[in-house]
């Protein structure tokens, strides 16, 4: 029953509140993009056992959408932030890596 | 046998005596009295039968660990089976059955199981019922499922006569026990400022330290239990929750509590039970410990108890559970059972110590009370077969000869095991205490929660101090360091104090005696519930299944509904031993919620019969009620099926309501429609990405029939979209799909292109919609008046505002059914009012409101498509022919690039087509078109599948729609449809236009 | 290996059982085997048993980085059925229950398969159409099924509450030779037979490595020293990613904690397995009388084997609703397990990237079903190194050419 802190309406809420939206911080690949590039895009998945960068949407609250940095196995979550991000901000990387100083980030 | 004594008791109250009844034979006890307490006075010392083979069984415990005291509690719809004796509180007019006995407790035919039980090891039955094949299905499985189970199952036609509620708490430090260690926790986190809450599971409080005896800041335990609590309940900032357990720790702080309101006081209008939903910042589990059994052969006889529960009915319910006890154990505290029946004058025929010498004061105590202690022994075996009548003993290896003793109960104790499940419940981490021989809390590596740290501290017995004054000191310890870390002050106050106590260490004894042989180690009950035994894990481990999980799946030690309370480390030391291992290189099975078993009522608490789940209703849904509709569950929303007449069925119906609609003029509760606003000055571009076609191009006023796909290119949605000004546009989706496609606008707005200036909003409840449609249609908006409807004034596809019947109004010219169509949308609040005056206006038309079916068919005639029937999730807009709705102009849309993948172009792909059965017939639901021969997996080859079929009264005949492999190009040909008749029987079907009705679509463009 | 059998059990118990042989070795890794299956649950184990049985390949190690059988294959609800929509599915899970109709046989260990009988319970019109559609697929695909109407689905469950005020029950979809196993046995029996042919279960043994050359695998590295091999078969479930990872690739695979529980044991009340997807619940009662419910996934990437609670009230709820008795009994134990969930939901048989390498995954909420198929088919695509007729549709390509198998169209989900 995980708590999440919405960055925008600054609610500690509960998973009840929330919809996962899965990996964060992917690249659109559209008209012109090859199959490869496409399928990507859309299936394949990081998956990993530790850092994930995920979306989430405070959807039974403020409607809006956020991202999140949370271990997948220790279910720790060292930042949420604001969605208008194509990457991780240089403070959420720094919340990680004051937990996990040898991460190497997401591949 | 079991009695009463005078001069004890202090839980019971002797001047209110309640009747109960077990097996039907009346009883009574005292209020205060457990079930367990109350049958144990009476001299009922056997309760119940064991799982396997069928051996009578006897209360072991006194608490929650019990595993054979469990009864079919109540009857017709309040009997719950499976119900603990020991933690049932006793009330008025009590019923309890004993279970797994047939005919009777006493007679017991599958006692009989005992008589092979050597043919019945762990595991048996994996290695037999295999030959021949047959037998396992038609004779074995069926007799062994017939034997299966323990409680009754209740009447399916009952309907539980109890309530549940949910509640919910916040708190700064949750203290999970009640106990002397938790009580002192909690106060010393309440002195820190911290907002607390105490969970205790049974009804008192102080746990066993008043039984135990002892002494705290100079008072008796009783009295300094009574002294915290009023201490606690004087504090606002402290709550406290008796006969309420904490069952489950889960992630990131949350606890569920599990509280027994009014199981004694049944029909009283309280719910029966509450689930606490409790967020915690900090958790302290205080659950203290349990006594283990010690394995000897014979162990299970009705007769042998925890010396702590002998101690506890004794001084609790003043219950003497025999007259002649012989305690057996390889530690100081079940001393304290031999000094307390002393004490109360009942006879202690000896005290069997493993130990090869007893040399703490409580063995010096009981020497002076003239008692027998004998060091280095073991019971080598248990007379009596329904009740103990005796034991024999012999040093603990077994040799020495044997001497015979007297006794009805014996009271063993094996050491103690701190309650870790809590604990354990979220990832917190044990470490093995070779000297107290316990897994103890790994303080290094706790639960921990959302930022990371760690989130429960334990306290007193739990954390492993089996003694008052370290345990006292620990909690306090906790409580402190809880309040800390919740972000509370850390108090100065000093911990309580109790005077330091001598104890000589246990000796782990596993088996006893330890030369046991084959025959011996058979009759030494691990589980007593699932009759596993000692021989049972040694034979596991025999055979390979050396883990620890792999030996409790095989012998199902554990899994009885103690859930190993009781079993679990003595079977993991037999385990160990066994393999010639350390026990911690074994390690434990896996501990999880609940704590003990709690009702599934609890559970669903108030969700069910018509609070089951949120019913959304639309603004006439009391209209439609009225009139006697049929409904159709769609999402949460409740839509009208059809409106039956009185003696009308609901297919006559369906067919009368398109009849009149077509004919004449019909109604439709459309309210349900999502309806969505998106505006902005990049709104039109957003509309571009949505929909496939193009959308920005809309005229203002103009309306236009859409398509979304997700961005895996598959249809998802479609509606009428409608340009209301220069940056605005409304979206009508499908009821089911108008959160979802809301949800989909804003995923898009906020994460992909978070810099375009656009608003939306679900406006879907905000009006009330209604639907009026057929012939007839323009006379009754005139009949309503206020606005011109004419086709000049309002073509097909516009829409107008205006004030309809005095009704501000917004009126679209749509048509979902082809007839002349008008859709009425006004403010939700005035829905059911501009219902009755479309009624009113339609009377001198005889206006017939339609239900959801006549309006799916009434479509399907025209050939319009629907969401969910001729799309699936798989099915694209190219294969619905619609390929006029998807721009071509456009460079990009959401499923855009999808839809070039080579499966999507590809030319075999099912398209759709109509359907025409050459016999008038209405092809099946969801029946396949079947190809020639079979694929590589032996399965019939299809060339396609109906999509939506249906009797039309309008043509008097089947008509349908499918998707068929190159079907648009074979117009004409005739196609089989396979049906479930088992004859091979097919329905031929001749391939042609989607469209049944109206093919110029003149009627609704006039 | 003695054989079981009840002559067997007689023997030894005359003499205290001291005769019983391990049922599966405990060997230390060689340095080199033929084939490599990471993963010994029941579909690493069975993919190990074909290769024995069907191609005579049993230079074979199975490595197990915990107890084997400790993933899903000890925690799921145990249904068996093969009444799915689509041809592949249905092609795979029948062939799949065909075979556990006689696996007791086959591995000389009685792992309960116990065809009692599997219903969906139709709860809406939708559904209805839905369920009518698959049994009308599942009659061309050579599964037995039938839609029933109400009164039939309250004979097989006396148990059920037929009219609902939310959802009445409208039929459901009936397979009488679809039911359950005992989960364990499947594993055990599967080991011990792999153990018979020659093959090594190695227990406790982490893959830490994947060893490449050329493009083709070469080795394995583990907590027990590196491992030589030409074809190395990843049978992991929600570990793949992780696995996938050392080798190089990426999957269309998230692993999400999904949780079932168990009532206490209660007399005989219900003697089919019963699917409620539009409330989302599902329950048979096993063997032991216990009631055994499988719940909702979570929907977040999750490696804890815990789930949220909130799953389990909705779980409940929906059951107490349909089956209204339910109320009155207690949660015994509730578990989580972590399973894979492919983009389409559907499993990956699969080759990689990678040469030698190929996955069995993907499996979801519903891979214990799929134990037998799934081995036979996999075994084939790592003997022959191409796909049989069974696993063809199932590769990873499926993604890329927008080929999905989705079975959420019909009303059934999963499980």
């Amino acid at each position: 029953m995980l708590i999440l802190e919405c960055p925008y309406c600054g609610i500690h809420a509960d998973e009840t509140e929330l919809e996962n939206g899965g990996e964060a911080h992917l690249t659109r690949a559209t008209v012109g993009a090859s199959d490869e590039e496409f399928e990507s895009y859309l299936f394949a998945r990081a998956n990993p056992k530790g850092v994930h960068f995920e979306r989430w949407r405070h959807a039974y609250g403020c409607g809006k959408w956020f991202l999140a940095a949370r271990d997948t196995v220790t279910l720790e979550v060292f930042a949420t932030y604001c969605a208008q991000t194509s990457e991780p901000p240089a403070e959420v990387l720094k919340a990680i890596r004051a937990k996990h100083p040898d991460w190497e980030g997401s591949a | 046998m079991s009695h009463r004594i005078d001069d004890a008791g202090r839980l019971i109250d002797r001047t209110r005596r309640l009747r109960f009844s077990f097996d039907g034979r009346p009883m009574t006890g005292y209020a205060g009295d457990t079930l367990a307490s109350a049958l144990l006075a009476g001299g009922q010392m056997m309760v119940g039968r064991s799982f396997k083979y069928h051996r009578p069984r006897g209360v072991v415990a006194s608490g929650v660990e019990e595993p054979n005291a469990l009864v079919n509690l109540g009857s017709g719809s309040r009997l719950e089976p499976n119900q603990r004796a020991t933690t049932t509180a006793l009330f008025d007019r009590l019923e309890a059955r004993s279970q797994n006995v047939w005919p009777s407790l006493a007679f017991d035919i599958g006692a009989v199981n005992q008589l092979i039980a050597r043919f019945l090891p762990a595991g048996f039955y994996y290695k037999t019922f295999m030959f021949p094949r047959v037998a396992w299905e038609k004779l074995f499985e069926p007799f062994i499922r017939q034997s299966a189970g323990l409680g009754r199952a209740p009447d399916p036609e009952d309907r539980d006569a109890d309530r549940y509620e949910y509640t919910y708490h916040h708190t700064d430090v949750l203290v999970i026990g009640g106990g002397v260690a938790g009580l002192a926790a909690a106060r010393a986190a309440a002195a820190g400022g911290a907002k607390v809450m105490v969970l205790e599971q049974e009804r008192h409080w102080g746990g066993r330290a008043p039984v135990d005896g002892g002494e705290i800041d100079g008072l008796d335990p009783d009295a300094w239990v009574k002294a915290a609590v009023d201490e606690l309940e004087a504090n606002d900032n402290v709550t406290l929750r008796s006969a309420t357990m904490g069952a489950g720790v889960y992630d990131h702080g949350y606890v569920l509590g599990y509280e027994r309101v009014a199981d004694e006081t049944p029909g009283d209008g309280r719910p029966r039970h509450r689930l606490w939903r409790i967020r915690a910042r900090q958790v302290v589990t205080a659950t203290g410990a349990l006594e283990r059994p010690l394995s000897f052969p014979g162990n299970d006889v009705p007769g042998v108890m925890l010396a702590a529960a002998v101690r506890d009915y004794a001084v609790n319910y003043g219950v003497a559970v025999g007259r002649r006890a012989l305690i057996v154990t390889n530690n100081d505290d079940a001393y304290r059972t031999a000094l307390t029946l002393s004490k109360l004058g009942l006879e202690v025929a000896g005290i069997i110590d493993a130990r090869p010498a007893a040399t703490g004061a409580l063995a010096e105590a009981a020497r002076a009370a003239g008692l027998r202690v004998m060091t280095g022994k073991a019971i080598t075996g248990v007379k009596g077969r329904r009740a103990v009548t005796g034991a024999t003993i012999a040093n603990l290896d077994g040799e020495g000869g044997e001497e015979a003793l007297t006794c009805d109960i014996i009271a063993m104790s094996g050491g103690w095991s701190p309650v870790v499940h809590l604990w354990s419940h979220c990832g917190g981490k044990l470490s093995w205490d070779a000297a107290a021989a316990m897994f103890r809390p790994d303080p290094a590596r706790p639960p921990r929660g959302a930022d990371g740290a760690a989130f429960v501290h334990t306290a007193g017995a739990a954390t492993g101090h089996m003694s008052l004054s370290e345990g006292l000191a620990d909690a306090h310890a906790a409580g402190k360091a809880a309040a800390k870390a919740a972000g509370a002050k850390a108090t100065r106050k000093a911990a309580p104090k109790a005077p330091e106590e001598a104890q000589q260490p246990l000796q782990p004894v596993w088996i006893m005696p330890t030369n046991a042989g084959p025959a011996k180690r058979a009759k030494m009950w691990l589980d007593y519930q699932n009759d596993v035994k000692v021989s049972d894990v040694q034979l596991a481990a025999q055979e390979g299944y050396q883990s620890v999980e792999h030996t409790k799946r095989y012998t199902t030690l554990g899994m009885a509904t103690d859930q190993g309370k009781l079993s679990n480390i003595n079977g993991l030391a037999v385990l160990s031993d066994a393999l010639g291992q350390p026990i911690p290189q074994t390690g434990t099975t896996t501990f999880r919620p609940p704590y003990t078993p709690i009702s599934m009522g609890a559970i669903a608490g108030e969700a069910r019969g018509p609070l089951f789940q949120p019913l959304r209703r639309t603004p006439m849904h009391d209209m439609h009620e009225a009139r006697g509709v049929q409904w159709e569950p769609v999402g949460h929303w409740r839509r009208g099926y059809a409106y039956p007449k009185s003696g009308e069925s609901v297919d006559e119906a369906v067919n009368r309501e398109i009849l009149a609609t077509r004919a004449r003029v019909g109604m439709l509760d459309a309210s349900t429609l999502g309806k969505i606003l998106v505006k902005g000055p990049d709104a039109g571009r957003f509309m571009d990405m949505l929909y496939t076609n193009m959308m920005s191009s809309l005229p203002i006023g103009k309306c236009r029939y859409g398509l979304m796909c997700s961005e895996n290119g598959f249809l998802s949605d479609d509606g009428v979209v409608v340009r209301l000004s220069e940056d605005s546009w409304l979206c009508h989706t499908t009821t089911g799909g108008a959160d979802r496609i809301h949800g989909h606008m804003e995923d898009w707005l906020q994460c992909e292109w978070w810099d375009w200036k656009v608003y939306t909003a679900n406006l879907t409840e905000q009006y009330a919609q209604i639907a009026v449609a057929g012939p007839k249609a323009r006379e009754v908006l005139e009949a309503l008046g206020g606005m011109d409807v004419s086709k000049e004034a309002m073509p097909f596809m516009t829409y107008a505002d205006g004030v309809l019947a005095d009704i501000p109004a917004r009126v679209f010219r749509i048509s979902f059914t082809g007839e002349l169509s008008f859709e009425i949308a006004v403010p939700a609040h005035r829905g059911s009012e501009m219902w009755a005056a479309v009624a009113k206006a339609g009377a001198p038309h005889d206006i017939t409101p339609y239900g959801t079916e006549a309006m799916h068919i009434m479509r399907a005639e025209k050939g319009f498509i629907m969401i969910g029937d001729e799309t699936d999730g798989t099915v694209i807009p190219q294969d619905l022919g619609l390929h006029w709705a998807i721009s071509k102009k456009k460079d990009d849309y959401l499923g855009k690039r999808a839809q070039e993948r080579s499966h999507m172009v590809d030319p075999d792909r099912w398209r759709l087509v109509g359907l025409r059965t050459l016999d008038g017939s209405v092809i099946p639901d969801g029946a396949y078109a079947v190809g020639e021969g079979l694929n590589a997996n032996g399965q019939r080859n299809t060339i396609g599948r109906v999509t939506s079929t249906y009797y039309s009264p309008t043509l008097a005949k089947g008509i349908a729609m499918g998707l068929v492999r190159h079907g648009p190009e074979r117009m004409g040909e005739v196609i089989d449809f396979a049906t479930l008749d088992g004859t091979g029987t097919v329905i031929k079907a001749e391939i042609c236009g989607t469209c049944f009705y109206d093919h110029e679509g003149a009627k609704a463009d006039v | 290996m003695k054989r079981y059998s009840a002559f067997a059990i007689a023997r030894e118990g005359l003499r205290y059982h001291k005769g019983w042989e391990r049922a599966w070795g405990s060997p230390e890794p060689k340095k080199r085997y033929d084939a490599i299956i990471v993963g010994a649950g029941g579909h690493g184990l069975a993919t190990a048993f074909y290769l024995g049985k069907n191609f005579g390949i049993t230079n074979v190690a199975v490595l197990e980085k915990g107890w084997l059988g400790g993933g899903n294959t000890g925690r799921n609800t145990t249904i068996i059925r093969s009444n799915y929509l689509q041809d592949p599915s249905a092609a795979i899970y029948e062939k799949s229950r065909s075979l556990y109709e006689t696996m007791s046989q086959d591995v000389n260990m009685n792992v309960m398969f116990s065809p009692r009988g599997v219903i969906m319970l139709a709860q809406t019109h939708h559904e209805v159409r839905g369920y009518q559609r698959t049994a009308h697929a599942n009659a061309l695909q050579g599964v037995e099924t039938t839609f029933i109407g109400p009164q039939k689905v309250k004979e097989l469950v006396p148990i059920i509450n037929l009219e609902g005020p939310r959802y009445p029950v409208l039929g459901g979809l009936w397979q009488a030779r679809g039911g359950t196993a005992r989960h364990d046995a499947v594993a055990w029996g599967y080991a011990r037979a792999c153990s018979d042919m020659g093959m090594d279960i190695i227990q406790n043994c982490a893959v830490t490595g994947i060893e490449t050359e050329g493009g083709a695998v070469k080795a394995v590295n583990t907590s027990k020293g590196r491992i030589e091999t030409g074809k190395l078969a990843l049978v992991v479930a929600g570990h793949s990613s992780d696995l996938a990872e050392m080798a190089g690739f990426r999957l269309p695979i998230e692993s999400v904690a999904l949780q079932a529980l168990v009532s206490e044991p209660i007399k005989p009340c219900m003697d089919v397995v019963v699917m409620a997807n539009t409330v989302h619940g599902y329950l048979s009662q096993s063997d032991k009388g216990e009631m055994v419910i499988g719940g909702g996934t979570d929907h977040y990437n999750n490696y804890t084997q815990r789930g949220s609670f909130h799953h389990i009230e909705e779980t409940v709820r929906a059951l107490v609703e349909t089956f209204p008795m339910m109320s009155r009994l207690k949660m015994l134990r509730q578990w989580g397990g972590i399973v894979d969930m492919t983009g389409d939901r559907s499993p990956l048989i699969s080759k990689t990237p990678v040469g030698g390498i190929f996955v069995n995954c993907g499996w979801g909420t519903g891979g214990f079903k799929a134990i037998p198929g799934s081995g036979w088919a996999m075994a084939e695509l790592v003997a022959k190194g191409e796909p049989g007729p069974l696993a063809a549709d199932f590769g990873i390509e499926r993604f890329r050419e927008g080929r999905f198998i989705d079975e959420s169209v019909a009303a059934g989900v999963a499980h």
